[in-house]
């Protein structure tokens, strides 16, 4: 059964967002992309203080048989990237809302963060998907 | 709706999860395509390849039929049960299907061809035998099991019927041995040993899950083809085509020139290609940088740019490796660009593994 945490925040691209007490992010993908994913054997993640928009590829992940983009779910400045990923990409699969975090962002703006799917809103997107 | 082989409910019960390849709903991965991959290597995985096509040739002409079909030699195949790998190529010279041709008595042969070109192939070899005496014999009554690691030969020749045992042992690699509707070849596509069984489909199902029973691990298309990578095997419609040569896809090997006076199909436009000069070989990449590099992907060689046909992670090495086709020339250090970025890789002579050795040079990897 996929996990779908309730506190957290969630695009239509498998990603989820958690807001920090000092107002920034941090972002992963679901439970749901990692197993569509299969096995990641590397994360490619961009540099702190790069900008990004909204939409933008801002990270790949690689399974044994494709790569993916991950796309940024809010705008922003990247404050820092999940660094045991370099060594250890299956930590999103094993754990993809905990140790296998992607990265941290400043958001520019509170209200792109409010336009987000509640974890309701992203079952019903995974069982309309089914 | 894709074709299903018979044990696809097996697969379905195991947990596969499916994608479509070539036509056929086969499984992706059951439950790890790492720890598959790792299984063959180790100990021994099964492989349901029953997508594949197994074609019958008898006839008086079949031998004749094969001379002028194949671009490697069918002479070489002196004695029953010997089998041979080998191209069949267009008159361009360019690979209509790359296959395997045993023989199986006197002018009896079994050829095992990719699934996805199964139509073009056929197509193909009737349109060569032209009034040649040979019947062509599509053969979708069987299912075909791939048993690949260093411990399949030993967990598979008991399950076998007791008159099979010691012959299928006995095997060298690329023969084949027939009892019954039993087919057992020692051929494989993971640089493993091994054998590839073809056989009716009650059977068939049974074999499989008394395999698996005696613990060998089912293994999906996933790891296939990250064992298929690392052992440089190439994949039809990715490594070479219809529009490229054996001879610019590492497959110069399988072409038999002599005898001379064998005039199989390609071959004079494989002689015009040697008097003009081999420009492109297919080679290997390791990538010294971080990353992945992918199929169709730019490399940039002193000796002028390439492409990548193959590319994915190796598992045994933990890093990338690719097959690419480059300047005959290019040598030592290249730069692949993969999504806009140089990184860069070592040009390298495949395959970088076999029989659960890595055969490349394999200094880590710069973070």
């Amino acid at each position: 059964m996929t996990q779908v945490p309730q506190n957290l925040k969630y695009t239509e691209d498998h990603e989820w967002v958690r807001t920090e007490a000092d107002g920034s992010v941090i972002i992963g993908v679901t439970d749901h992309a990692q197993h569509q994913l299969g096995e990641l054997v590397y994360v490619e993640l961009p540099d702190a203080g790069r900008k990004v928009a909204r939409g933008d590829a801002m990270a790949v992940v690689e399974s044994t048989k494709a790569a993916s983009d991950v796309y940024a779910p809010l705008a922003g400045v990247v404050v820092e990237a999940n660094p045991a990923l370099a060594s250890q990409p299956e930590l999103v699969n094993n754990d993809p809302y905990g140790e296998g975090w992607l990265l941290r962002l400043r958001p520019d703006s509170a209200t792109d963060l409010a336009a987000l799917k509640d974890s309701t809103a992203y079952t019903q997107l995974l069982a309309a998907g089914d | 709706m894709a074709h299903q082989t018979p044990l696809y409910a097996d697969h379905v019960a195991n947990d596969a999860r499916i994608v479509e390849f070539g036509g056929w709903d086969m499984p992706l991965q059951y439950t790890s395509a790492l720890a598959e991959h790792h299984a063959v290597r180790q100990s021994c995985g099964i492989f349901d390849v029953s997508h594949m096509t197994v074609v019958d040739l008898t006839g008086p002409d079949s031998t004749r039929f094969l001379m002028r079909l194949l671009a490697n030699d069918p002479g070489k195949l002196k004695s029953v049960g010997q089998g041979l790998y080998s191209c069949m190529l267009n008159d361009a010279g360019g690979v209509v299907d790359d296959l395997i041709v045993y023989r199986l008595g006197d002018n009896v042969y079994r050829i095992v061809i990719n699934a996805a070109t199964r139509v073009q192939d056929l197509g193909w070899m009737a349109r060569v035998a032209d009034r040649d005496d040979v019947v062509i014999r599509h053969r979708d009554d069987f299912l075909m099991i791939a048993v690949q690691g260093p411990k399949a030969r030993e967990l598979a020749a008991p399950l076998l019927a007791e008159e099979m045992r010691a012959p299928a042992l006995a095997l060298r690699p690329f023969e084949c041995v027939r009892h019954d509707h039993v087919f057992v070849a020692r051929t494989g596509y993971t640089g493993e040993d091994g054998f590839e069984i073809v056989l009716p489909v009650e059977a068939g199902i049974a074999l499989w899950r008394a395999l698996a029973a005696a613990g060998a691990v089912r293994c999906g298309l996933g790891s296939r083809d990250t064992l298929r990578l690392e052992a440089a095997l190439n994949l039809y419609g990715q490594d070479m085509d219809a529009g490229t040569s054996p001879l610019v896809s590492g497959l110069g090997w399988t072409v038999a020139l002599e005898p001379a006076d064998r005039d199989f199909r390609g071959r004079a436009a494989l002689e015009k290609q040697i008097a003009d000069g081999i420009t492109e070989k297919l080679t290997g990449l390791v990538l010294e940088d971080r990353g992945i590099m992918r199929h169709g992907q730019r490399v940039l060689t002193a000796a002028g740019e390439g492409i990548i046909t193959s590319g994915g992670f190796s598992p045994t090495m933990e890093r990338s490796i690719a097959l690419a086709r480059l300047p005959v020339a290019a040598s030592g250090s290249c730069q692949v660009d993969i999504r806009g970025v140089l990184r860069k890789a070592r040009i390298v002579k495949p395959p970088f593994v076999r029989r659960g050795r890595i055969l490349v040079d394999d200094a880590p990897v710069q973070k």
